[in-house]
């Protein structure tokens, strides 16, 4: 629906949700003031596929599998909260091999999902030959993943109680000359950022969250990190093995989207640093538990340092083999708040490198959400929320009565 | 078979431009269909280009499971792309629906909306499968099949 709509001197452009910029669909409706954002409204949720409530019907070994993929690019640190949340309830300790090995994977997760996002920022900015060579890069992190885990993605080394795989040397050693070949690379892409006056220019001012502003609208990860926040989970609340592991907070102060890709270019090369400690001090050992069949009934909340930001999953357990609620606020939702924020008052041409800048991530984020407002509350089924955006876009003159739904699905 | 057919069908077959579109994924096919055209696998050397609009595009690669959102969005895609015009299912969610099949908000495989061509399962798919996808999809054209009728791979 790319139609574009004039009021007085303001143009809407709606932008998505199939649009040239992001792999996922999000629609963005920009009010513009000549080539200022006046106004911004983001959409989502085209994502959403009611995956908690699916948790509610399934056991948690199976739920495991499933939040897995509440994200394909950070689907270690989900697995991982889950995995916590549940040991903690059922009071079982991961061995320390074990712990390490989540560690080892998470970081790589990590590099692997930062270059993926500098390719993409790249890409946004028209810097295609620094796409090419982040995401050639990333393929070295994606080879040891894959020769870690026997996935390159959704890697399903995580299970209640510890890992499902030992690594073995050949991994082991295949880190080490990673993170070497790997650390030239960063290197070269932070002098890039700094030195070059054209990259530095495009970047500089944009999207601009100062420290106040990302407390108020609750930023996590690298969005609150260059604003100046020094918030890690890893560090405020260590999980797993990062209690033993040193682990330097990169922060900026830029608060721009200029210091978010050093924030991430930086956070690259401490993620090499905590490999290379742990692939040095990893400890012999069992790597799993065996995990009970049914889980106390409790509740609790499990964070993880994702990287995106600060991941929280909360788990609410009846006694059974089935949860009785998973609810995942993902990183990426805690960001949207500033969204509108950052864009508001920016040049159209600045839109999609800010919501670049956040890495969002729409699959993670689409989760539903019941808001209250005073004491009213209110939960629209689906055929009602067709009634009203059919009769939403009737006001606008354009009629969506004839698009019909297919008789032969149930939905509720 | 005419001769202008034949021409498309050639044409066709030496560089179709591709359109992604994310239906409800995780992300995971997402990336790999990208990686598919960064410098590891490189689809452009098989004369794919990717494309933003789906007026310039012959293959639509869709990953992910149809949500209830994202379905009229995908009917409008592939309703404005030209004809002949050809889909890829990417992922075993957007084969069947995969693990989010019976959610409420998921409708099922892409196949419940568009009709696909090309299926290819996996979670998630690798690139490698991507390519071949389109190499069985460029080889079938060969035959004159036409888009949306039969199922390649």
């Amino acid at each position: 629906m790319n139609e574009k709509r004039i009021i007085g001197n303001r143009i809407v452009i709606p932008i998505g949700p199939q649009h040239p910029s992001l792999k996922e669909p999000g629609c963005f409706t920009i009010t513009l003031e000549g080539e200022k954002v006046v106004h911004a409204v983001i959409g989502v949720g085209y994502n959403h596929r009611g995956l908690e409530k699916a948790c509610e019907s399934r056991s948690f070994i199976q739920t495991l599998y499933l939040i897995e993929r509440v994200c394909g690019i950070c689907s270690h640190t989900h697995s991982t909260a889950f995995c916590q949340g549940i040991e903690e309830l059922s009071g079982i300790t991961v061995p320390r091999r074990a712990a390490y090995i989540r560690v080892i994977i998470a970081e790589l997760e990590r590099l692997h999902s930062h270059l993926l996002w500098l390719g993409v920022a790249a890409h946004e900015i028209g810097f295609d030959t620094l796409f090419m060579y982040s995401w050639r890069d990333r393929e070295k992190v994606l080879d040891i993943l894959a020769e870690a885990c026997g996935n390159r993605v959704n890697y399903g080394i995580n299970t209640v109680g510890g890992v499902r795989r030992d690594l073995d040397d050949n991994v082991i050693q295949g880190i080490s000359k990673m993170a070497d070949s790997l650390e030239n690379q960063l290197k070269y892409y932070l002098d890039l950022v700094m030195i070059d006056t054209t990259l530095s220019a495009r970047l500089s001012g944009i999207g601009k969250l100062s420290r106040e502003d990302a407390m108020k609208f609750g930023a996590v990860g690298p969005v609150a990190r260059a604003a100046g926040i020094s918030y890690d989970i890893r560090t405020i609340e260590p999980y797993g093995a990062y209690g033993e592991i040193p682990v330097k907070v990169i922060t900026d102060d830029h608060a721009d989207v200029f210091g978010r890709t050093v924030v991430r270019i930086r956070e690259m090369l401490e993620s090499l640093e905590i490999l290379r400690f742990c692939i040095k001090n990893i400890p012999d050992g069992g790597i799993a538990v065996k995990a009970p069949r049914r889980i106390p009934a409790g509740e609790v909340i499990s964070r993880t340092e994702a990287p995106r930001g600060e991941n929280i999953h909360y788990i609410r357990s009846n006694g059974t083999d089935i949860l009785d609620r998973v609810r995942v606020r993902a990183p990426t939702e805690a960001n949207w708040h500033g969204m509108k924020h950052m864009l508001e008052g920016q040049y159209l041409a600045d839109v999609p490198i800010t919501i670049a800048a956040i890495d969002p991530c729409y699959s993670c984020a689409d989760r539903a959400i019941v808001i209250n407002s005073g004491n009213k509350t209110e939960v629209m089924d689906w055929q009602r929320l067709r009634q009203y955006s059919i009769e939403w876009y009737k006001k606008r003159g354009v009629d969506m009565a004839s698009v019909k739904m297919p008789e032969s699905k149930a939905y509720f | 078979m005419n001769i202008l057919r034949k021409a498309i069908d050639w044409g066709m077959r030496k560089s179709p431009w591709i359109i992604h579109f994310n239906a409800g994924a995780c992300n995971g096919c997402d990336i790999e269909t990208i990686d598919a055209l960064a410098p590891r696998f490189d689809l452009e050397r098989l004369g794919i280009l990717q494309q933003g609009s789906p007026r310039h595009a012959d293959i639509l690669v869709c990953t992910g499971a149809v949500t209830l959102q994202t379905r009229d969005r995908l009917k409008q895609i592939y309703d404005q792309m030209p004809e002949p015009k050809y889909v890829i299912a990417v992922g075993t969610c957007a084969c069947t629906g995969g693990i989010f099949d019976g959610c409420y908000c998921v409708m099922g495989g892409i196949d419940t909306v568009i009709p696909v061509d090309v299926y290819v399962p996996g979670c998630a798919v690798r690139p490698e499968a991507i390519i071949d996808a389109v190499q069985k999809l460029l080889d079938s054209l060969k035959g004159g099949k036409k888009g949306g009728e039969k199922n390649a791979g």
